[in-house]
């Protein structure tokens, strides 16, 4: 999981969308909600919603020039108190904050492909998507779709994000998309370095993280989410000039 | 051509010859960029725009929109299209990276460098590489010299006119600067939202022309042959 929103984070950062990344898990909140109520995996539950959210945002990306951000931030906190309310009482807290201890033997394969497939995919457009973000206009004049190619990264946003609401809940999956990519931009030389950093730093947050909170007793979401913080403001210091 | 509801440009009819080089000219905001918006397929239009049938189309554009801090060597960006080192090598020497020994890039190093690190018209010479590297027989060139200073200007223009020299290579330039149209271009488009005048440049670029294109009195000072000036 850290590795492929390692990865799949290192194209958000390129292409400022970093807190559309934070905002989209917010939305998973309400389909998990729903999902419980009727008795389905919430993760099936997340990704229909995260879906949805995923084309509305690529095709106003694609009307307008510019993210019209006050009305993503309107929808997107609607959604989350949506989904505080539909949300049942005892599963709340861990809609919000995820569970590494609740993840089945079915949820942990599914995560491997959604993983795998993601990766897969992602390195398959990784040079048209690249391409776009440096100059949409040699893109297009490639005749690279580069609507499509857009299309296809948010949807492949909205799954990591599904996938990674188990572990790290609604509120906290946003981080482990933006903050090792983040961090790896301090610090990498090279696109190819780049996109290594960002799956190594994804994979060491969630690696460390999760040993801390299992000797702590603590939540998995934050304490990932601390450890990827930590690993940025070190980053900070030594940044490429 | 329609932007938003507004109409941009109307009224463009002109024709080039296989060979030929181009300059457009014009004031801001009078469509140039956006002609080859449209000569490119990028943009939509009404009317017709015809290309000889084996035209292979390389663009240069005015800049990236690239932060300081991508971190995207110049090999990376070349390797979007090619995958060939020894094709990257030469178009990469092909734009002058060797021919001067500057001490921070050479053609190994200028490879390894951040786009971000390059200076104006370091990234200019790039874009051209990364242009040349399709091998196109025309080349549309977005106001090569924005933002470089005097020193770097000179060299994107001997490029420029090295090119030219190249059998089968038509050139389109835009450019502000007059003096440059008049060396280089054999035909010039003068734009102000719509055609002002097409031709050869002592033609289509005169008193009347240009206040149709910039307003007030623009004065048109015709200067003397070059090797005249190296006789001081």
């Amino acid at each position: 999981m850290g590795a492929s929103s390692g990865f799949l984070g290192s194209f958000m950062v390129l292409k400022r969308m970093s807190l559309v990344g934070d905002a989209l898990s917010h939305v998973a909140l309400p389909g998990i909600a729903l999902a419980l109520t009727f008795g389905i995996n919430p993760m099936f539950g997340a990704l229909a919603a995260l879906i949805l959210a995923t084309l509305g945002i690529w095709y106003l990306g694609e009307r307008s020039e510019v993210y019209p951000e006050a009305l993503v931030g309107v929808f997107f906190t609607a959604s989350l108190s949506i989904g505080l309310l539909l949300t049942p009482e005892p599963e709340l807290l861990e809609a919000l904050f995820g569970n590494i201890d609740k993840i089945g033997l079915m949820d942990g394969i599914l995560t491997l492909f959604g993983s795998i497939l993601i990766f897969v995919v992602t390195a398959a457009i990784s040079k048209k998507l690249l391409l776009g973000v440096v100059s949409e206009d040699l893109a297009k004049s490639q005749k690279i779709n580069i609507a499509k190619v857009n299309l296809i990264y948010l949807l492949l946003v909205a799954l990591v994000v599904a996938l990674g609401v188990k572990f790290l809940g609604t509120l906290l999956t946003g981080a482990m998309v933006i903050i090792p990519a983040a961090t790896a931009k301090n610090l990498a030389k090279s696109i190819k370095s780049f996109h290594y950093l960002s799956v190594g730093l994804g994979v060491t947050s969630s690696v460390v993280g999760i040993v801390l909170a299992n000797n702590f007793g603590i939540s998995s979401g934050p304490a990932v989410v601390l450890v990827s913080v930590g690993l940025f403001i070190f980053s900070f210091i030594f940044r490429q000039k | 051509m329609v932007f938003d509801n507004h109409l941009i440009l109307k009224n463009i009819d002109f024709q080039i010859e296989r060979d030929d080089t181009l300059a457009i000219i014009g004031p801001n905001g009078a469509g140039k960029s956006v002609l080859f918006r449209a000569l490119l397929g990028l943009i939509p239009y009404t009317g017709v725009i015809e290309w000889a049938k084996d035209a292979k189309i390389g663009y240069v554009p005015q800049k990236l929109a690239v932060g300081k801090d991508l971190p995207l060597t110049v090999k990376e960006f070349l390797r979007f299209k090619e995958k060939n080192n020894a094709k990257i090598l030469e178009a990469i020497r092909s734009v002058g990276f060797l021919e001067k020994s500057e001490h921070l890039h050479n053609d190994k190093r200028v490879l390894g460098t951040r786009l971000g690190d390059l200076s104006g018209g370091e990234l200019q010479r790039v874009l051209i590489a990364y242009a040349l590297l399709a091998d196109p027989n025309v080349l549309l060139f977005d106001e090569p010299t924005a933002g470089i200073d005097v020193s770097g200007e000179e060299t994107i223009y001997d490029l420029m006119h090295k090119l030219q020299k190249k059998a089968d290579l038509t050139i389109l330039f835009i450019s502000h600067e007059l003096q440059v149209v008049n060396h280089y271009a054999n035909n010039v488009l003068c734009l102000n939202k719509e055609e002002i005048s097409f031709g050869p440049p002592m033609k289509a670029v005169n008193k009347e022309t240009l206040s149709k294109l910039y307003g007030e009195e623009v004065h048109l000072h015709k200067h003397l042959e070059r090797h005249n000036l190296n006789e001081h």
